[in-house]
């Protein structure tokens, strides 16, 4: 630091009190050629470059609200995970044989990490003073596959994905408004009905029961003859309990 | 007045170097979309750096309805979501900018790798990057589990089993994440909320400051 005689300062500090700098921008001469001063002139064009970046960024936020699932149910256990979508290579890399079971640890851990590693390296393999991609063939050639196979991984991860399938199983199932102690909630309980479609009508195994727009006359089919996946015969009380049931189904609407 | 107050301040704290520095340093033409339209690739970093500071405040204002308990996550994201003037739009805007903020910070990494502005002497701003890259997908996953939705759980499951396949560490660094060496649960969402809002952010404030004082050092790379 310069302290030289004579020098006075600001009090006991160390800010010269002579000699400041003068608060006025540069003389646009000093900006030789097309250069341009940071402040205002760039930073406007930088300005409406985010203007038009943020309108984007507000259309995608207006046009698709931000997806939310269902409360998170530990004891869910057919639930089929997928991550967001920029760890979808990662999820695809350890479905692959050599990198999943017992060498689960090259998928999970070797490959990203050998990826991370050699990213963070790459100023000390690369020393050449060579900027240009084309005269140095083997870094942009490393690059290039890096990302096509990142590329090619999340294609197959996202094609591969049943994302109807996906979908329903995270779905909000609004909850019915029923009364525990009627005749044909009681009915329910005690059939097999409810290990497979939920003891609030929510689902499982089978979907939920809550606005399915079936008919009682339906219920009555569905419970004796099967629907899709549900076998046929399930039902094995009497007939007047059926219809009791298939009455109190049909009418289980979401509550407000 | 106004002049006056900065008057002021500038005799007792000097200020005019500090932010002059920043104002009146030139930028070269082959950076400039206004030059050539190529050097939109220049944009990319502060594009990620406009949806980092989106990420903050959105961010900011979500704590201001989140609880982070299991009980009530959900349900406080869900009234966010469905019942709070714009909170839908606060929540989409923080959850398409992480997306976004990925993508951007990608097309950045891919632009300083391809015109080999990470050569000497730029070789430390180049790992910085890397490190904030790794920090912006660590925000990513813990942010994730966060909703405490059915994908969060199950997804945070899943990497929660591949940070414990880690050789010789992987369970102490499950327990450290998770709070628990089985349970996934109310122990997982508090620690995954505080290294999403408070260590996460707090080291990526630290390197962002790195990588901009490089620049501001070195200078932007010259055309190629």
């Amino acid at each position: 630091m310069h302290r030289g005689k004579g020098m006075k300062f600001v009090g006991d500090s160390r800010i010269k009190a002579e000699g400041k700098m003068p608060n006025v921008p540069k003389d646009y001469s000093e900006y030789p050629g097309k250069t341009e001063a940071f402040w205002p002139n760039f930073l406007l064009k930088e300005w409406m470059i985010g203007a038009v970046f943020l309108i984007g960024y507000l259309i995608v936020t207006v046009a698709h609200p931000s997806p939310l699932e269902r409360q998170a149910d530990p004891t869910d256990t057919t639930y089929i995970p997928v991550p967001d979508w920029y760890f979808l290579f990662m999820y695809q890399l350890l479905k692959y044989e050599f990198a999943s079971g017992p060498y689960n640890v090259i998928g999970a851990i070797v490959i990203p990490g050998l990826a991370v590693g050699a990213l963070m390296l790459v100023p000390f393999m690369d020393t050449s003073k060579e900027r240009r991609p084309f005269k140095r063939p083997l870094p942009t050639a490393f690059m290039l596959l890096a990302f096509a196979s990142i590329f090619y991984l999340t294609w197959e991860s996202v094609a591969n994905h049943d994302w109807e399938k996906a979908k329903a199983q995270g779905a909000i199932v609004e909850e019915a408004q029923f009364d525990p102690e009627s005749e044909g909630y009681q009915i329910y309980a005690g059939s097999s009905c409810i290990g497979c479609h939920g003891d609030a009508f929510q689902g499982g195994l089978g979907p939920a029961l809550i606005d399915s727009g079936h008919t009682p006359e339906e219920i009555i089919d569905i419970a004796h003859n099967g629907i899709g996946t549900m076998p046929a015969d399930q039902w094995k009380g009497s007939d007047e309990e059926l219809e009791v049931l298939a009455e109190f189904l049909a009418g289980l609407k979401t509550g407000e | 007045m106004l002049n006056k107050i900065y008057d002021w301040v500038d005799e007792r704290l000097d200020i005019t170097p500090i932010w002059r520095d920043i104002a009146d340093h030139e930028v070269p033409e082959h950076v400039n979309p206004a030059h050539h339209f190529s050097a939109f690739i220049y944009c990319f970093g502060g594009l990620t750096f406009f949806v980092t500071v989106i990420q903050i405040l959105s961010g900011m204002f979500l704590t201001m309805y989140y609880t982070p308990d299991i009980e009530n996550a959900w349900k406080s994201v869900y009234y966010l979501q469905n019942e709070v003037a714009f909170g839908e739009i606060v929540r989409g805007m923080h959850h398409w900018g992480a997306s976004l903020v990925i993508v951007m910070m990608f097309l950045h990494t891919l632009r300083v790798f391809f015109t080999g502005s990470y050569k000497k002497p730029r070789e430390l701003n180049w790992v910085v990057g890397v490190l904030i890259f790794v920090t912006m997908l660590g925000l990513g996953f813990t942010g994730y589990l966060l909703p405490w939705d059915m994908k969060a759980l199950f997804a945070t499951k899943v990497g929660i089993e591949i940070a414990a396949s880690v050789p010789f560490i992987g369970e102490q660094i499950k327990i450290l994440l998770a709070g628990d060496s089985t349970i996934l649960g109310a122990q997982t969402l508090t620690r995954f909320f505080a290294i999403h809002v408070f260590f996460l952010p707090a080291a990526l404030l630290g390197l962002l400051a790195a990588h901009f004082i490089m620049i501001r050092r070195q200078g932007i790379s010259g055309p190629l």
